[in-house]
């Protein structure tokens, strides 16, 4: 943590396709994400090691014999973000899984891509996750696909939690002998009982826990243990678990997530060397010039030179643990006490607009869903306090990603924004549209329920504080949401000084890469 | 001699030259429009029974009129007007002479379609049968051609001192009518033919492309006098959204979102052709296009299910895309002014005294806005021609008013 003073250069803020300088006020305190951890050099060996001897569980080859039905599931684009360099860690995993069951003479293999409700990925990004080689040896065969939750006769309902929940997953992964989940964690909302029970999960079954209550009442979903949302994933999990044999694999990485020309972005304002310096006028020049369809595409091409920190396989609730606490080293930052205002940069991607465009809904999901909900103990701004957001919220929507959000954004945004109102009076409705779910299995759309997600993510967030300030967001797009634009930081603390006073005690959240506030 | 506005330009020079107003702002246009303020004789009443003179209180400016001087209006009318003539056929009057079983005096309004009994001839098949607003013989008779009353040169027309009318037109107005709400019975009439002409089958789901006067009050006459289910109105400014609701729309679009919001009511497929606006597959079961633009009607054909019925309620846009008729099934339906005897529920009733009757009820109040007199005319003009965005819904002239 840093502490604003005369010394301080301007601080790099995230806003959407670009980034800018900004001086804050002297005394604002500054939350950087923990120092890079090294890589593990031997990734292979780290790899195999894993596989050989599972927490809690036995050696994977020892589960795999002739015969068998194993499908492989792992996670899909929306991790790690930005995307991972090749070869991306999936491929390394899958590779070694394959190996060993082609070793115990195992044919019936199937890899599923756990998109839940998540958009079909295309060939290419099917093939970037898992590689040139495995994309070659399943895919034409149909054996590597993507999950579809709407497939009524593949997907099973394996019964109800004690409280009523229903669970339902894919059925080929309900009916295999073993069950090889492959996990990115790239914040610890990930991994665990969520990766099957929620990933390879149909609308009947994700209702339960993706709903505006349970969402309200996960503080925060960065903290498992008080998120509505994990303890009902961790009862389906277990349910899951009585059916089907999951051998869990999980990955952690470090913050590495921006290569040249802009690893200046990784390192502090103040360790930016001349050449740095000189990086960031040049970006922010070539940027400042470039049209708003070069600059996407210079963001969406960034290929992250991650490395891999960490890597457990085995029973699924042990192996969690030990991600959570490589997660929580790389990412973990004690802040004392809550401030009167949070200023958050929010970037050009989220995990629901790869390839594509972040469109309000999503710069207000990742904004007031994933950013402010980066803590543990309690929220980085104080109840009743300010959000203070850099984007600049086009209105705009990708039709082949989300023709959905753009109709949940003129239709049901304009009647409310109270996200249980909502809930009752249009979530179904979406839900089980025909020509969404028809977009959803053969095109590349997300489901006709995801922006209600999205927006349920929020509801903590707008339950907790009490301005919401987007500064540079279309004063459109940023009405519609019920929050107000301001064109500067001063403008926005000037707006919020009814509610947080003249001299606010202010934080700022550096990000990305992403960091989790042990709030004090 | 009287005060009058006089379309004075013939309307096939006209048509030609549109082409030219068309590239030029909504100011310079109206400047190039082909009407002026004159002093002339009063229409003379022909030599034949059942012909009186009427003095226009107030006199309603309709989308159809605006058509015609900004030059909307198919070639297909030339041959259907005499010139110069008078417009105005949305009148509120008195009668000077007796007239029938009339005294001079009584308020009327008038049924502006010059029938085989305005022209004396012996009546042709539609008139004989009550679908007087059909009539084979508008250019023929006692008065030059003319399809109604304010496009006839003999009859003059609701913009000027002084008009005549046939017994056959006039229906007189209940004291508990006011002027602002007589004004309306008209095109109230014409509404009340359309929701009629649609035959909404009981618990149909409608949608009204518009909100201007037509649309309104054709939402208005959907919802008293048919069983039509959802009724969806396309609207964009706010007082139009509230109006629609008023006056019975159970849903209202914005314009940007019609495609979007049947598709998600009706649960219809959505295609986007390249080059071309979107469609639905499924949809409505019944569209009116009470705005007559190229755009309105386009979407009264994409938002319309197979086999369903679109009706075009307003004067329609030349050149039109009818793939979707074709493939799709569609029955279009036209509707034109109102016919002297209207089937509702089991009885035969003129579409006047239907309106009448819905006049008197209905919530009108405040429709009828700033009424103009006629010497600022192009003031009256600009802002009926942007009466929706100014929250206005009729503009009138009133012709007693000198200032
Ligand atoms: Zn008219
Ligand atoms: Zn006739």
């Amino acid at each position: 943590m840093l502490e604003v003073d005369e010394r301080t250069p301007p601080l790099v803020v995230h806003e959407g396709d670009s980034f800018r300088l900004e001086e804050f006020p002297l005394g604002t305190r500054v939350v950087y994400s923990p120092e890079m951890t090294p890589g593990i050099p031997d990734v292979e060996g780290a790899i195999r090691d894993a596989l050989l001897k599972p927490v809690d569980d036995d050696p994977l080859p020892s589960q795999l014999f002739p015969g068998m039905r194993l499908t492989i599931a792992f996670d899909d684009i929306s991790l790690p973000l930005p995307q991972m360099r090749a070869p991306d860690i999936r491929q390394r995993v899958l590779e070694q899984v394959l190996e060993m069951a082609a070793a115990a003479g195992v044919d019936d293999v199937e890899l599923i891509s756990a998109n839940a409700l998540h958009r079909r990925l295309t060939e290419a990004e099917l093939k970037h996750i898992v590689g040139e080689r495995v994309f070659r040896s399943f895919f034409r065969d149909g054996k590597l696909y993507n999950f579809d939750a709407e497939d009524k006769e593949n997907v099973k309902h394996l019964g109800q939690t004690e409280k009523g929940e229903d669970v339902e997953i894919s059925k080929r992964a309900a009916e295999s002998d073993l069950l090889v989940y492959v996990n990115v964690n790239i914040v610890p909302m990930d991994g665990g009982h969520k990766s099957v029970a929620i990933g390879l999960a149909s609308y009947n079954s994700l209702r339960h826990h993706h709903n505006s209550h349970t969402m309200v009442h996960s503080r925060s979903f960065m903290d498992k243990d008080h998120s509505a949302m994990h303890s009902s994933a961790w009862r389906m999990g277990r349910l899951v678990g009585e059916h089907v044999k999951v051998f869990q694999i999980e990955t952690t990485l470090n913050s590495h997530s921006f290569p040249k020309p802009y690893d200046f972005l990784n390192r502090r304002e103040w360790e930016w060397s001349i050449r740095d310096q000189g990086k960031v006028l040049a970006a922010r020049r070539g940027l400042a010039v470039a049209p708003p369809a070069m600059r996407r595409k210079i963001f969406q091409g960034v290929r992250a030179p991650y490395a891999l920190t960490g890597i457990n396989a085995g029973a699924v609730e042990p192996v969690h643990d030990r991600t959570l606490d490589r997660v929580f080293r790389q990412q973990a930052t004690e802040v004392d006490g809550q401030s009167d205002v949070l200023v958050l940069g929010v970037p050009f991607i989220c995990p629901y607009n790869v390839n594509s465009v972040m469109n309000p809904i999503l710069a207000a999901c990742m904004g007031l869903g994933y950013m402010f909900n980066s803590y543990r103990g309690k929220p980085l701004v104080r109840k009743d306090g300010a959000v203070l957001l850099y984007h600049p919220v086009p209105y705009e929507f990708n039709q082949l990603h989300h023709p959905s959000y753009v109709d949940f954004f003129e239709e049901v945004l304009a009647e409310s924004t109270d996200p249980a109102t909502i809930e009752a009076k249009y979530e179904e409705q979406y839900a089980t549209d025909p020509w969404y779910i028809h977009l959803y299995r053969t095109s590349h759309a997300y489901h006709g329920v995801h922006p209600f997600y999205m927006w349920y993510w929020i509801a903590h967030a707008l339950d907790h504080v009490g301005e919401v300030v987007w500064i540079g967001g279309d004063r459109r797009a940023v009405r519609r949401m019920g929050h107000r634009s301001a064109s500067t930081l001063p403008d926005a603390l000037e707006m919020v000084s009814d509610t947080v006073g003249s001299s606010p005690s202010i934080t700022y959240m550096h990000h990305p890469p992403m960091t989790m506030a042990d709030v004090r | 001699m009287m005060l009058a506005l006089e379309l004075y330009r013939s309307l096939p020079r006209y048509v030609a030259s549109k082409v030219v107003t068309k590239r030029l702002s909504g100011v310079s246009a109206g400047a190039l429009t082909p009407l002026r303020l004159v002093n002339k004789d009063e229409p003379r009443v022909p030599r034949v029974p059942g012909w009186a003179r009427v003095r226009p209180r107030l006199s309603g400016i309709c989308g159809s009129d605006l058509g015609a001087l900004y030059g909307g209006t198919s070639r297909y009318f030339s041959a259907l007007v005499s010139m110069p003539f008078v417009p105005g056929h949305e009148v509120v009057g008195d009668l000077v002479d007796d007239c029938g079983d009339l005294p001079a005096g009584t308020r009327v309004v008038i049924d502006p379609v010059l029938t085989c009994a305005a022209r004396g001839v012996e009546s042709c098949e539609s008139c004989a049968a009550g679908r007087t607003n059909r009539c084979d013989r508008v250019t023929v008779g006692h008065v030059s051609p003319g399809l109604q009353t304010g496009y006839c040169a003999d009859t003059g027309g609701g913009w000027g001192g002084q008009l005549v009318a046939h017994s056959s037109q006039l229906h007189p107005v209940p004291d508990t009518l006011d002027d602002r709400q007589a004004v309306l019975v008209e095109p109230l009439a014409c509404a009340v033919h359309t929701a009629l002409r649609a035959q909404v089958p009981e618990g149909a789901s409608v949608l009204v492309v518009g909100s201007g006067a037509v649309g309104l009050l054709t939402t208005l006459a959907l919802r008293q006098l048919t069983p039509a289910g959802s009724l969806t109105v396309v609207a964009k400014h706010p007082a139009q959204r509230e109006l629609a609701r008023r006056f019975g729309a159970s849903d209202v679009l914005a314009p940007s979102d019609v495609i979007g919001g049947v598709r998600r009511t009706t649960r219809a497929m959505r295609l986007d052709p390249e080059h071309d606006s979107p469609y639905l597959l499924g949809g409505v079961d019944i569209t009116v296009d009470a705005a007559g633009s190229a755009h309105s009607l386009a979407t009264a054909l994409r938002t319309v299910r197979a086999g369903g019925k679109v009706v075009l309620s307003a004067m329609p846009p030349a050149g039109t895309d009818l793939s979707p008729v074709w493939f799709r099934e569609l029955e279009v339906v036209g509707t034109y002014a109102s016919a002297r005897e209207e089937q509702l529920d089991g009885t035969t009733r003129s579409a006047f005294d239907i309106a009448m009757e819905l006049a008197g009820s209905a919530p009108l109040t405040g429709l009828v806005g700033d009424a103009y007199p006629l010497h600022r005319w192009r003031e009256a003009l600009d802002h009926a021609s942007s009466a929706g965005r100014l929250g206005t819904v009729k503009v009138a002239f009133d012709l007693r008013s000198k200032s």
